[in-house]
C-alpha cells in the first residue's frame, strides 16, 4: 500500500489534469485550478526543504573539515543571514522584504546581483580559449559546423555587414547567416521540439500509468 | 613561432579579449545597424495595440542577463508608456525581482508614470508554469499582493484587469526557463494571448519555429536584437553602445577558432613530412 497509494494518487490526479484540459464545465475547472493553486505552494515548501538540504549537506563537510569547508561556511553563514535579515525585513515591511532601503535589497545589490554578473561576464573569455584551444577541426562535419558558426558569429553584428556589404547580396555575411538560421537551424530546431513533445507525453502517460516510478523513492 | 603560438599562455587571450571589449566601449566606432525584420514585427505589433490598454510584461531574467536583457526591457517600456499604456510586471525569477524593479521604476520615473496607477511590478511567485496557469484564473489569483506588499486588487491599475483577457499584448523579456518558451507553450497556445519577445542570443534560434508558426508575433534576439529595436525607436542605449564591443568579441572568437586549427594543421602536415 506504501506503493500502490501514491500510484493512485498520481494516476487519479494527471487523468483529471487532462481532463480539465478538454472540459470547461465548473465541475472540472474549479477543482483543478485548486489542484493548480495547491502545486504553487507545495513548491514554496520545497525552497524549505532545499535550504534544508543545502545546510545539512555542508554542517556536516564543515564538522568533518572536508576539502573546501572554507567555503562551505561562507555558504552557510552568507544563506542564514540572508534568510534572518529577510525575516526582519519582511516582517517590518509587510513583506516587502526587497523594498529600496531594506537589508535585503542591499545583499541583493551589492553581493547577488555584481557576482551573478561577473560569472556570465567571465565566459566571454572562456569562450575564447575554447575556440582557441577545443575548437578542432578533424571531420568534413566538425568543418561544416566551424564555417556555419563562423557566418552566423560575424553576419550577426555590424562588421560582418560592414566587411561583405561590397559583395552580391547573396554572399554578404547577414544574408547567409539569415539563411543558415531560417532554413536548416529552424528546421533541426522543430524536429527537436517536437520530439521532445513526444517524449515528454509518453514520460507523462508512463507516469500516470505507473509504468515509471522513478520518482518513488529513486526506484526505475 | 608555431610553437611560441601553440604554447600561448591562455592569459594573453584573456587580456585581449578584455582589450577588445573595452576599448569600444571608450572609444564607439558607431558600426551601421540593420534592423531585421523579426525586430520589425515586435516594434510594430506594440505600435498596433490600443494607446491606453494594460499590457502584461514578464520580465524572466537575474543579473546575468543585464547587458542583453535590460536595454531591450528599457525600450519595451519607454514604447508602452509613449502610448499611455498601463504595464503589469511580474517575474519567474527568484534571483530577478530586485533588478526588474529597479529598472521598470527608472523607466516609470523618467516617463513621469504613477506606481500601482500607470504601471505595478507584481513581483517573484515560484511555481513556473503552473503560476502561469493559475494567472490564467485571475491575476490577482497568482499575485495577491505586488512588488511592495500591497493588496493587487486595492491598485488602481487592476480595476480592469481580470486574467489573460485582460491584455491585448505579452511582452516577454526572458533569459532561459522558465521564460519565453513556456509562456508561448502555457499561455499563448492556451489562452490565445498574442504575444512578443526578447531573450538572449544564446537562445534566439530555439524561438525561431514559434516565429514561423506565427505564435511568436516579434522577437528580439539577444544585445544585437536591442540595439537595432534602439535603431527603430531613434534611442542611443546601452545595446547601441554595446554592440562595437560584441563585434570585436565575435571577430576575435573568430580569429581564434581559426588560428587554432591553423596551428593543429601545420603540426599534422610537419607530423606527416
Amino acid at each position: 500500500m506504501k506503493r500502490e497509494l501514491p500510484l493512485m494518487i498520481t494516476a487519479a490526479v494527471g487523468l483529471f489534469m487532462i481532463l480539465s484540459f478538454f472540459v470547461p464545465h465548473h465541475v472540472v475547472s474549479v477543482p483543478a485550478d485548486f489542484l493548480q493553486s495547491s502545486a504553487i505552494i507545495i513548491v514554496a515548501f520545497g525552497y524549505v526543504l532545499g535550504g534544508a538540504n543545502v545546510l545539512k549537506l555542508n554542517a556536516e563537510a564543515i564538522y568533518r573539515r572536508n576539502p573546501g569547508w572554507i567555503y562551505k561556511l561562507i555558504l552557510v553563514v552568507a544563506l542564514i543571514s540572508t534568510v534572518v535579515l529577510g525575516l526582519f525585513d519582511g516582517c517590518n515591511r509587510k513583506g516587502a522584504f526587497l523594498e529600496e532601503g531594506s537589508s535585503s535589497k542591499w545583499i541583493y545589490d551589492q553581493f547577488y546581483s555584481p557576482m551573478s554578473a561577473t560569472m556570465f561576464s567571465m565566459l566571454a573569455f572562456y569562450i575564447a580559449s575554447a575556440a582557441f584551444r577545443a575548437f578542432r577541426i578533424r571531420t568534413v562535419e566538425a568543418g561544416l559546423l566551424a564555417v556555419a558558426a563562423l557566418i552566423v558569429m560575424l553576419g550577426r553584428v555590424p562588421v560582418g555587414s560592414l566587411a561583405t556589404s561590397w559583395l552580391p547580396g547573396w554572399l554578404q555575411l547577414p544574408t547567409m547567416q539569415e539563411w543558415i538560421m531560417e532554413i536548416p537551424q529552424n528546421a533541426a530546431k522543430r524536429a527537436i521540439l517536437i520530439g521532445a513533445a513526444l517524449g515528454v507525453m509518453a514520460t507523462g502517460l508512463r507516469v500516470i500509468l505507473g509504468i515509471e516510478r522513478s520518482y518513488l523513492s529513486g526506484e526505475d | 613561432m608555431l610553437r611560441f603560438i601553440e604554447n600561448l599562455d591562455r592569459r594573453w587571450l584573456f587580456l585581449l579579449m578584455g582589450l577588445l571589449v573595452l576599448l569600444p566601449l571608450l572609444f564607439p566606432l558607431a558600426l551601421p545597424l540593420t534592423v531585421s525584420p523579426r525586430v520589425r514585427n515586435f516594434h510594430d505589433a506594440i505600435a498596433k495595440i490600443p494607446d491606453g490598454s494594460t499590457v502584461l510584461m514578464p520580465c524572466d531574467y537575474d543579473p546575468g542577463g543585464i547587458p542583453e536583457m535590460v536595454p531591450m526591457t528599457r525600450t519595451a517600456l519607454k514604447q508602452l508608456f509613449d502610448k499611455n499604456c498601463k504595464v503589469v510586471v511580474i517575474c519567474l525569477w527568484n534571483g530577478g525581482p530586485g533588478l526588474v524593479d529597479r529598472v521598470v521604476r527608472g523607466v516609470a520615473q523618467e516617463n513621469n508614470k504613477v506606481d500601482g496607477v500607470d504601471w505595478v511590478n507584481l513581483g517573484f511567485k515560484e511555481g513556473r508554469e503552473a503560476v502561469m496557469q493559475v494567472m490564467g484564473q485571475g491575476i490577482a489569483n497568482a499575485f495577491p499582493r505586488d512588488h511592495k506588499g500591497r493588496d493587487t486588487r486595492s491598485l488602481p491599475i487592476m480595476k480592469g484587469v481580470r486574467d489573460y483577457s485582460s491584455f491585448p499584448l505579452l511582452v516577454s523579456i526572458s533569459s532561459g526557463y522558465p521564460g519565453t518558451k513556456e509562456w508561448v507553450q502555457q499561455v499563448q497556445s492556451r489562452f490565445h494571448l498574442p504575444m512578443v519577445a526578447g531573450v538572449t542570443a544564446v537562445s534566439a534560434p530555439e524561438y525561431y519555429p514559434y516565429l514561423q508558426s506565427g505564435q511568436l508575433l516579434g522577437l528580439l534576439g539577444g544585445m544585437a536584437g536591442a540595439a537595432e529595436y534602439e535603431k527603430i525607436r531613434n534611442e542611443k542605449g546601452t545595446a547601441t553602445r554595446g554592440m562595437d564591443a560584441q563585434s570585436m568579441a565575435h571577430v576575435f572568437v573568430a580569429l581564434c577558432i581559426l588560428l587554432g586549427n591553423w596551428v593543429q594543421w601545420m603540426k599534422r602536415k610537419g607530423g606527416r613530412a
